[in-house]
């Protein structure tokens, strides 16, 4: 497929703003048994701004996904009808939603709203605790939603796998946890280390599954071939002419139109800066190095922009042994 | 239930591309807007079309065999385009089973041609908005044409009457008598699409012919043999005579 960078920048921009929100939120669960030192107000509020600014900016590239920007306005809020059958109807339900949930529980926080409806338990905060454990299952589910956008088309056969799901959960909540690491190192030192570990434990699942996931894509066979697409039993076909001279949306949409050495080459970059990089700096910046903390999570982002990159670019559509020569 | 399809027979297309250019004409032409084109006569041409020819060389020289190949819309019965489509605008025709765009709801996400295995959905980049064949829905129902002009333009522009058009769900219509008798198959199976268009394959019409129905048996002209000589292979007819 062709990689086009609204779709990049929207899922990984959400997931770092996903990741970052249960960050914030397994902090405050830990806390509210005295696991964790207790934070003050501003800690939440702070980071639940920035989990939302980074959000925002998923949906501003999401825009650039439709055809026109206007049917944002005018169209984009047909795109809840259709929710019992398309995933992408159900990220477009769940993202503007964890947004909203995102805003409450910040806003709680921020007006110090610290109702106890099931009493005094000895853990306090249950009001944001409870609205933190919704946006939690909420969040999760916007994850499966985006990652069954593509693991849901079953001719993408590089993308129709669990692997597909779980990569786009661990990689979210590893950039999310690497920027909650950073934020602490200004924040609260004290939760560093304790983010810092998250994040190390999280990379590794990451790389543990989008590893297989290449491992898997590498050994695939095609189900269809030239023979099947056009329904003649014959080992040697070959195509004169597709129909058109000038290119089309099939010679357009459907390439990556780079080598396959660009393309090896991206696979190893993106490995590089979303694993092993990281993982270093995190495990330096672990006394509170803000500098190596935040060079951490820049690394990873651009890492997960070549690894989305990758994702798409691998992926062969069927409908291309209809388009191997002009 | 009704689904309408085309059959094409690939026996009889000669590749002359009439239906890419009717169609074309048409759907450039109708109440949903221009089919966009762009930089017509420009060096790269490109643009929108609801079909394609395309041509294959099957077999290795001197064995070989050319197979020109239109290309749309199948109107699959289990359309996995459709179900994708976030505003429903992508959607299959209770009453006669075709596929269509509303091309006032879709948001331009392309997330159909993604799901659809055979690439037979274009983007308008004019419109933006997805594109595909209609099976000329604003003509086969349009009551001030001709009855018998009632079909796809590609149906009607068609020189070898390569491409048939009716309802495969109807066992004795002309399309479904087509793939039954003349083997019809659907494209790329492996899906579970179920295509409704169907294509015929090339065939060849093949006469064994033995020896002995080169000779005739019963040839007059062997009577005069009798006359001569007798020879040994004498049929019982000689002696008859
Ligand atoms: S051929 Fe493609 S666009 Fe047409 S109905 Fe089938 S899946 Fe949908
Ligand atoms: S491009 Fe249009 S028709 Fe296709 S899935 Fe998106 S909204 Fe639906």
């Amino acid at each position: 497929m062709h990689p086009t960078f609204s779709v990049i920048f929207l899922t990984t921009l959400i997931g770092v703003g996903q990741g970052l929100f249960l960050a914030l939120f397994t902090e405050q669960s830990y806390a509210s048994v005295n696991l964790l030192p207790g934070q003050p107000g501003a800690f939440y509020v702070t980071g639940s701004l920035i989990a939302l600014a980074f959000l925002l900016g998923g949906l501003v590239a999401a825009i650039g996904h439709l055809g026109k920007p206007s049917y944002m306005v005018t169209r984009a809020w047909r795109g809840i009808t259709q929710w019992r059958t398309s995933w992408l109807s159900r990220e477009l339900i769940l993202l503007p939603l964890v947004m909203f949930l995102i805003f409450l529980y910040l806003l709680f926080h921020y007006l110090g709203w610290e109702a106890n409806p099931f009493g005094t338990t000895g853990v306090s905060g249950q009001l944001t605790l409870i609205l933190g454990g919704i946006t939690t299952v909420m969040v999760f589910a916007l994850f499966i939603c985006t990652a069954m956008i593509y693991a849901s088309v079953r001719f993408l056969q590089e993308w129709a796998c669990a692997l597909t799901v779980s990569n786009y959960i661990l990689l979210g909540g590893a950039s999310g946890f690497t920027l909650a690491t950073a934020y602490a190192a200004w924040a609260a030192p004290e939760l560093v280390g304790f983010y810092a570990g998250w994040a190390i434990i999280i990379t590794v699942l990451g790389l543990l599954s989008r590893g297989l996931h290449l491992i898997r894509n590498a050994r695939l066979k095609g189900k269809s071939t030239l023979q099947s697409a056009i329904g003649v039993r014959h080992n040697r076909i070959e195509q004169k002419a597709m129909g058109m001279m000038g290119g089309s949306y099939n010679t357009r949409e459907y390439f990556h139109g780079k080598s396959a050495a660009f393309l090896k080459s991206i696979k190893w970059i993106f490995l590089l800066l979303l694993f092993p990089l990281p993982l270093l700096l995190l495990w330096a910046g672990m006394d509170g190095n803000k500098g190596m903390l935040l060079l951490a999570f820049i690394m990873q982002y651009v890492g997960l922009l070549f690894e989305r990159w990758f994702f798409f670019a691998q992926a062969n559509h069927p409908q291309n042994l209809y388009y191997q020569t002009i | 239930m009704t689904q309408l399809a085309l059959v094409i027979d690939l026996n009889v297309c000669v590749g002359c591309h009439a239906c890419v250019t009717s169609c074309k004409q048409w759907n450039t032409s109708g109440a949903a807007g221009p089919l966009f084109d762009d930089r017509p006569y420009g060096e790269n041409p490109t643009g929108t079309f609801f079909n394609r020819v395309q041509t294959y060389e099957i077999g290795q020289f001197p064995n070989t065999e050319t197979l020109h190949f239109p290309k749309s819309c199948l109107h699959c019965e289990d359309p996995p385009c459709v179900p994708v489509c976030p505003t429903g605008a992508s959607y299959k025709r209770a009453e006669d089973g075709i596929v269509l765009v509303d091309y006032d709801k879709c948001i331009g996400c392309k997330y159909c041609s993604w799901a659809c295995p055979y690439g037979a959905r274009e983007f308008d980049e004019q419109q933006k908005v997805m594109k595909k064949c209609t099976l000329c829905v604003d003509r086969i129902y349009d009551e001030t044409l001709p009855e018998a002009e009632r079909k796809p333009a590609c149906v009607l522009a068609c020189p070898t009457s390569a491409r048939l058009f009716g309802d495969v769900h109807d066992s004795e219509s002309e399309v479904s008598v087509a793939i039954r008798e003349n083997g019809g198959y659907p494209l790329m199976p492996e899906w579970g699409t179920k295509p409704s268009n169907h294509y015929l394959p090339r065939r060849k019409t093949r006469h064994k012919i033995h020896k002995d129905e080169l000779l005739r048996v019963d040839n007059p002209l062997k009577k005069e043999d009798i006359r001569h000589e007798i020879r040994d292979n004498v049929s019982l007819d000689d002696w008859l005579m």
